[in-house]
């Protein structure tokens, strides 16, 4: 949902500034000390051979595990008497030598591949095979068969390595090409008549950037692991320094010098840190932040609460005599924290007011605050929501502020919800009976016997034509009206006093929107329930409810009787939205520049 | 269902054949150093020409593979080139060894990773702090520095467990538990921090959609909308991670086995490499791609259970 | 005279996914024409095959049977090099103006991709970009943006003035204001209806919307199930419908107003009665 208010077409919002990756990343401390520690340690092992004061492999017999701090030997020597210092600055080289040949080769043959399969329907089935064998080899054990053909040399390994990666990245791309392919922009550029290598490389590739830069900085991080664990085992040169040959080394002479074997882990240790910490703040940075995880229905903030509470006391009596309305609703400010961490208002003062068995429309257009405040009587905000102040009562019974536990006993007994979308309402992984059957236990508390029988006379009186079947299919197995219907028997399964529907046909055709509203009026007089309807159609408003109230800006600016405020809107912003509906009076008049007299072209 | 499974079986074992005759193919690159290795000091151009005839390492490549696909048909996988050990017997007692580790591994970090991702995705806050903790330690720490790590401590330091060595299940229980201890402890923390990072992943996606909401409005409880609702949504991803991470289980066997001398497969199938025990190797290759293919498909047959919607076959 | 686009016939085919690969036709050989300056508006439900006209016509899906005539020529199954040079004279507006913008080029790159892939300059293509941008009500500065930037109303804009850009002479709406607020629909409506006055441009308008097409279209087509049941002037088949299911679809659309309501809701209720 958008928190943007500006209704203003022609003002375009103040230049956000698209701030350049590198410097987001720099502004990121954790991106900036990553990548300078990254920096720092590539720039030692360039500088290593100006820096040391011996070869990596110079071995001095003279000079067996000499301690730290030695002369000549910052950090000692092993027990073949080679300098610790140099041969740690010299194995950085061979990772990050490692590191850029294996994601080179991993990034080019899984892009191109990547781009080839996603695109091309007709080749993917091939490159998927292809792929899928690639990833079935086993890595370490292929990149030991073939010693004898890479000779020991871990750059060839490594080289053999970046393929058996390729897959990830092949996969990344494949899965990206194929979401972009569908995007209309796609459709667009091709009616355009751009060629399809373009097409490719500019809209395509653009989009799958991202996440293949941000897949490298992981699989450097794996690429040096597997080095360095090759290494551990012998596999390779001896004549290569690096780390694995060096914790080896230590390993060995554990006993008699444990820092041996300390300094090359600890290195290895902080450059993958470093390297999982600079992909994810690259990953933050590429693609806005991860979503957090929240603690479904927190507590409304007490004092906010409290607050309410206090214009209560002052506001909700003097309404006490006019009897007291089944849902009131006082002076609701709902915010949202903005990136600085400030609250933004986006509903400011709602008063809203229904009776019993009574329908009122909520209208307004889209940011207006309308469903928020519906999400807010339910008491099923986002996390990140905050009731700033304000009071909610349905039945005479304070709802802000109450726990999530005595909310669960008002929801789905005294208030219900009917939601837009049906199919992503309702959870694709159990079967429709057995999501009626869960609700109506929790409401009812009856024996899942009798909760099934009501299930199914719920599903006929809903109208759907075979209850029984239907009642035993997957959500994906039904249509969108037939779903809406569903939800619709859900929501009504235990006699709601309240039914909170919010925009329940604007996913749905013409057709179907007239059946479902006859069945809400339906069930409404039978139940004698009151309707909550939030939309944004004002024939949906004329067809079923018997007030309203319009919606701008996160506030209420009139409510009245529908026959009322249809013929004699009073506030300036309810003009404006009924003089821009398409009524039936207003066709097209001018005629074309050329008349078809061929007209019967068209018949079929 | 079964048309999906035996379609899968179906490529599956055409893939085998494929992989097998990679293997062998690249293997024949070093039948020359095979030959001389074998022979050691004693190898002269004569003496190695001789050993090549008499091993048929001479013949055409398509023939030799031919013969050893036809033996493996008749479930002959061959005799060890070094050993004479029976090259299925050998593979089936390394794998014991490997299994020991890497299934105790496995439960432990999927059952630690499933209970770490819920808490973070639905209780937020310090419990999802500690879970983040975890899981960047087991992200950045490569497995042989945690391996070497451990032993230093409770092997050398503490003496509470054996360094390194294997005593199998059947002889003592007790010297089995702590002579596996270290080596599930080092696999279960890579494990659980990549298992972790997709069910939190997926049950913080989860718990925002809209059906969710929809079930709160319901007045069903918190935890059966998390247990029941969510987390079955989101097993699918999981369980194709937790599929490859038991592949990688294998893999990781390789280096923790060497660094705590555990005769498993991983070891068996270094040494067989380095020294180049063509039987050996086919027949490991012809295992390893066996159980990368059942695994995926059950893996796949898992998600189609969990999600009808999700269902390929 | 011929018409600018004739279709006769026309006849798409899906292909089905899966094991057995079941395709099914959702356009069961549909005619229609559409004159120069002209407007036809399309009308029907999710699933009719409506959106399918426009894209076997913009040459995005292929057709199984029957002739697209545009101006004259045989482009039912153009190849890719007549494709282009058809580009020039035939452009679309989609319904997600979200979707049907590259998120990571600016508008000014997007607007000047028609353009130099048609080999324009890059010094003409940026002149071109600013007319089109106070054509559509767009601030200049709007080039050197991204979609993401803008509201729902004014990626609208920019769709437009990106089928603008060639000065076509047939420009497909596949829904195009269906996922715009009230008052901006109303105001692209007017939007697309100047331009056509002034460019003398024709547009395929599809839309489930019948209030919008009677709006913007001169003649409409009912399509019900792949099939066209009813064409004619705009007046006669929004307001007075021969063919029962365009009546259906007529009484079904609720008036914002709740006494014309009441009358349509009895009237309906009538004809669910008489036609069962």
């Amino acid at each position: 949902m958008s928190n943007d208010t500006a209704t203003e077409q022609s003002a375009l919002p103040a230049a956000k500034g698209r701030t350049p990756l590198w410097k987001k990343l720099l502004k990121d401390p954790q991106s900036s000390i990553a990548g300078g520690v990254i920096f720092i340690i590539v720039l030692l092992g360039v500088l290593a051979p100006w820096i040391t004061g011996h070869g990596p492999n110079t071995v001095r017999l003279e000079s067996i595990n000499s301690p730290f701090n030695s002369p000549g030997y910052p950090l000692g020597t092993d027990q073949y008497g080679r300098d610790i210092w140099s041969r740690l600055l010299h194995s950085i080289n061979t990772s990050s030598i490692t590191a850029v040949i294996s994601t080179t080769i991993a990034i080019g043959i899984g892009s191109v591949f990547g781009l080839v399969g996603g695109y091309f329907d007709r080749l993917r089935g091939i490159t998927e095979w292809v792929f899928a064998l690639i990833m079935t080899f086993p890595g370490m054990l292929v990149l030991i068969l073939l010693l004898p053909i890479t000779g020991g040399d871990f750059r060839i390994t490594m080289a053999i390595f970046g393929v058996m990666l390729s897959p990830g990245i092949y996969r990344i791309v494949r899965n990206q090409v194929v979401g972009v392919k569908s995007e209309l922009y796609i459709d667009a550029a091709r009616v355009s008549g751009v060629s399809t290598i373009r097409i490719l490389v500019r809209h395509v590739f653009s989009a799958v950037r991202g996440p293949v830069i941000i897949a490298a900085a992981f699989m450097a991080g794996s690429a040096i692991s597997i080095q360095a664990g090759l290494a551990f085992l012998g596999v390779g040169s001896k004549e290569t320094p690096s780390f694995g040959a060096m914790i080896n080394d230590g390993f060995r002479n554990l006993y008699i010098d444990p820092l041996q074997y300390i300094w090359p882990s600890l290195l290895l240790g902080i450059i993958n840190a470093a390297l999982v910490l600079f992909g994810n703040a690259l990953r933050d940075a590429m693609q806005g932040a991860q979503p957090k995880p929240a603690k479904i229905g927190q507590k409304v903030d007490a004092k906010a609460g409290a607050a309410g509470q206090n214009k209560i006391s002052t506001v909700g009596k003097p309404s006490g005599n006019e009897g007291v309305p089944f849902l009131e609703v006082t002076d609701l400010v709902i915010a949202y924290p903005r990136p600085d961490g400030s609250l933004n208002d986006v509903v400011h003062g709602v008063n809203l007011r229904i009776e019993a068995a009574e329908t009122l429309g909520l209208v307004g257009e889209s940011g207006s605050g309308k469903t928020q405040t519906a999400f807010a009587i339910l008491g099923v905000l986002p996390p990140e929501a905050v009731v700033r102040s304000g009071s909610i009562r349905v039945g005479g019974r304070e709802l802000i502020g109450m726990t999530e536990t005595d909310l669960r006993r008002i929801r789905g007994k005294q208030i219900a919800y009917i939601p837009q979308e049906p199919m992503s309402n309702l959870d694709p992984v159990y079967t429709v009976g057995a999501q009626l059957v869960e609700g109506i236990r929790a409401a009812t508390g009856v024996s899942a016997r009798a909760a099934k029988e009501r299930a199914l006379s719920l599903l006929a009186r809903v109208g759907i034509p075979e209850p029984i079947r239907t009642f035993g299919a997957y959500p994906h197995q039904i249509s969108g009206g037939m779903a809406q219907r569903v939800l619709i028997a859900g929501a009504v399964a235990s006699n709601p006093k309240l039914l909170i529907a919010d925009e329940p046909t604007t996913a749905l055709d013409v057709t179907v929107q007239a059946e479902i509203l006859d069945l809400l009026r339906d069930l409404q007089e039978e139940l004698g329930m009151a309707v909550l309807l939030v939309t944004h159609n004002f024939g949906v408003v004329a067809d079923i409810c018997s007030r309203i109230s319009v919606m701008h800006g996160g506030q209420i600016v009139e409510t009245g009787d529908v026959f009322d405020v249809f013929r004699e809107p009073q506030h300036e912003y309810t003009q404006k939205l009924l003089n821009a509906i398409l009524d039936e009076t207003s066709h097209r008049k001018d005629p074309p520049v050329e008349t078809l007299e061929l007209a019967g072209g068209a018949k079929r | 269902m079964l048309s999906f499974a035996l379609r899968r079986i179906g490529v599956g074992l055409v893939l085998t054949l494929v992989m097998t005759f990679i293997t062998f193919w690249l293997l024949s690159f070093s039948f020359e150093s095979i030959v001389s290795s074998r022979l050691g000091q004693a190898a002269t151009p004569e003496s190695i020409a001789a050993v090549k005839v008499q091993l048929g390492f001479d013949r055409p490549l398509m023939v030799q593979y031919g013969e050893w696909l036809w033996n493996v048909l008749h479930g002959d996988f061959g005799v060890s080139l070094f050993t004479q050990e029976p090259v299925s017997g050998a593979v089936f007692a390394r794998l014991g060894v490997t299994l020991s580790v890497v299934l105790p591994a496995l439960i432990i970090s999927t059952l630690s990773a499933v209970v770490l991702g819920v808490f973070a995705a639905s209780r937020a806050g310090a419990a999802d702090k500690i879970t983040q903790g975890i899981m960047l330690v087991g992200h950045f720490v490569p497995g042989l520095l945690v391996a070497i790590a451990l032993v230093v401590v409770f092997a050398v330091n503490l003496g509470w467990l054996p360094a390194t060595g294997f005593t199998p299940f059947s002889e003592d229980p007790g010297l089995w538990l702590a002579s596996v201890v270290i080596p599930v402890t080092v696999l279960s923390i890579g494990g659980a921090a990549n298992i972790a990072s997709q069910v939190r992943g997926s049950m913080i996606d989860e718990l925002r959609k809209d059906y969710v909401r929809t079930l709160r409005t319901r007045g069903i409880p918190t935890n059966s909308i998390i247990l029941r609702h969510a987390l079955r949504n989101s097993a699918g991803p999981a369980l194709t991670v937790f599929s490859l991470e038991f592949l990688a289980m294998f893999g990781s066997a390789l280096i923790i086995e060497q660094v705590f001398a555990l005769p498993g497969f991983g070891t068996f199938s270094f040494n067989s490499a380095l020294i180049g025990d063509i039987p050996v190797i086919m027949g490991l290759a012809v295992f390893g791609t066996l159980m990368t293919i059942t695994v995926n498909l059950l893996a796949d047959l898992g998600i189609g259970w969990l999600n009808p919607k999700a269902r390929v076959y | 005279m011929t018409a600018l686009l004739d279709v006769r016939d026309l006849r798409v085919t899906y292909q089905g996914r899966g094991l057995r690969r079941r395709s099914y036709e959702v356009l069961h050989g549909i005619s229609l024409a559409i004159g120069r300056g002209e407007t036809l508006g399309v009308v029907g439900e999710s699933g009719s095959g409506k959106s399918t006209i426009g894209r076997a016509v913009l040459g995005l899906v292929k057709p199984r049977g029957g002739t697209i005539h545009f101006d004259g020529r045989d482009v039912t199954h153009a190849d890719a090099a007549t494709r282009r040079a058809l580009a020039k004279d035939l452009q679309v507006i989609f319904q997600d103006p979200y979707s049907s913008l590259s998120p990571s080029l600016t508008v000014g790159d997007i607007l000047s991709e028609p353009l130099i892939v048609q080999g324009a300059s890059r010094h003409d293509a940026r002149r071109r970009v600013q007319e089109l941008l106070d054509q559509v009500g767009l601030p200049r500065d709007a080039a050197d943006r991204i979609p993401r930037e803008f509201s729902g109303g004014q990626r609208q804009r920019v769709a437009i003035a990106r089928a603008l850009a060639p000065e076509p002479r047939l420009i497909v709406c596949d829904e195009p204001v269906s996922a715009l607020d009230l008052s901006t629909q109303a105001r692209v409506l007017e939007l697309l209806i100047d331009i056509q006055r002034r460019t003398g441009v024709s547009y395929l308008f599809v839309s489930h919307d019948l209030a919008v097409v009677r709006h913007i279209s001169h003649r409409v087509s009912v399509v019900y199930r792949g099939d066209i049941v009813e064409t004619g002037a705009a007046e006669v088949v929004t307001r007075a419908p021969e063919h029962p299911y365009t009546q259906q679809l007529l009484l079904a659309a609720p008036v914002a107003d709740p006494v014309t309501q009441q009358k349509r809701r009895a009237e309906r209720k009538l004809f669910r009665a008489q036609h069962g």
